[in-house]
């Protein structure tokens, strides 16, 4: 899979937030393959190292690093964090975060055209968290977004895909776009679903973190996501109404 | 003087954005920073004069999803 003119080797792609500890987190990664890390940036404290260790330990898991601009509600907020991240992790990467509403921490649609339109001419390479919404999108790619991060459901709700309408619109209407699943994954089931949708690649978080046994769980999306990937690139039938005898007919002894 | 640093109103001696940091004791600590509101880079920090009443904003990597 190529982002950017990156190649990445896995379609996983793994959050570092709300693990137990940074050796559980080091485990999840380790048994993901995870190909890419999402990070953030956040108030340090005077005299406080905690960003230091952190980055070490980021660094250390020894895959692509893609700062967010998570909990950003303004465009102008949005602008400066991605700025600050592309200082302190030296990439011109950024997951774009312009959220537009509290409880289902949607993406603000406008918020987020604009942002990206600046972000991009300011030379970023900016990965828009966004909805399933093709307008939206057409606007992203026309501000020079080349990737982009659709949502599956709400941040941290494991609910999964809940709008395989609008996803399978967005993945048909722009088949050239690599499309990352975002957000709202729980289960391995689902992140399979997505891979055999024809998304390239899912991105979670909460749904490792947040397990009883976070790093059991980064290889089952692993594995889910490979099936999923694998299913895709096979051609899937097409489902029917009515059964069809999968054994032959012909032939069958007449034992009436 | 005083101006806010990460949300909170601190006194001052630092009249540039570099001296604040030296002040505070980041020293070579792995930091971005902004300026009421405005990203300063580290190259340009020496020259970012601070006034009363600016707002500091001081952020490091950390955990994100």
């Amino acid at each position: 899979m190529e982002l950017y003119g990156t190649e990445i080797a896995s379609r996983l792609m793994l959050g570092t937030a709300q693990y137990p500890s940074p050796s559980v987190l080091a485990e999840a990664f380790r048994r993901s393959g995870a190909g890419i890390a999402t990070v953030s940036v956040r108030r340090e404290s005077g005299g406080q190292q905690a960003g230091a260790a952190f980055w070490e330990l980021a660094r250390g898991l020894g895959v692509a690093i893609l700062p967010n601009t998570a909990g950003c509600h303004s465009v102008k907020e949005a602008v400066t964090t991605a700025h600050m991240a592309r200082e302190l992790f030296d990439t011109p990467w950024i997951k774009l975060e312009v959220i537009g509403h509290a409880d289902t921490l949607q993406p603000d649609p406008f918020g987020l055209a604009e942002a990206a339109r600046i972000l991009v001419e300011d030379g970023f390479q900016v990965f828009p968290y966004t909805t399933e919404d093709v307008v939206l999108a057409d606007r992203l790619l026309s501000a020079g977004c080349e990737v982009l991060m659709p949502w599956g459901a709400p941040i941290g709700t494991g609910l999964g895909l809940t709008n395989i309408y609008g996803l399978r619109t967005l993945r048909a209407q722009f088949p050239e776009v690599p499309m990352v699943v975002d957000a709202g994954l729980g289960l391995p089931s689902q992140a399979a679903q997505a891979m055999e949708m024809g998304f390239d690649a899912v991105l979670l978080n909460t749904a490792v973190a947040k397990a009883g046994d976070p790093a059991a769980m980064a290889e089952g999306f692993a594995r889910a996501v490979e099936a999923g990937r694998l299913a895709f690139e096979a051609d899937p039938m097409e489902p029917r109404d009515m059964a069809a005898p999968s054994t032959p007919v012909i032939g069958k002894a007449f034992l009436e | 003087m005083q101006i806010t640093i990460n949300g909170e109103r601190t006194e001052v001696r630092a009249d540039t954005l570099a001296a604040l940091l030296d002040e505070l004791g980041y020293g070579e600590a792995k930091v971005a920073t902004a300026l009421n509101e405005d990203f300063v880079p580290a190259t340009a920090r020496a020259g970012a004069s601070l006034a009363p009443g600016d707002r500091v904003e001081i952020v490091a990597p950390r955990q994100g999803g």
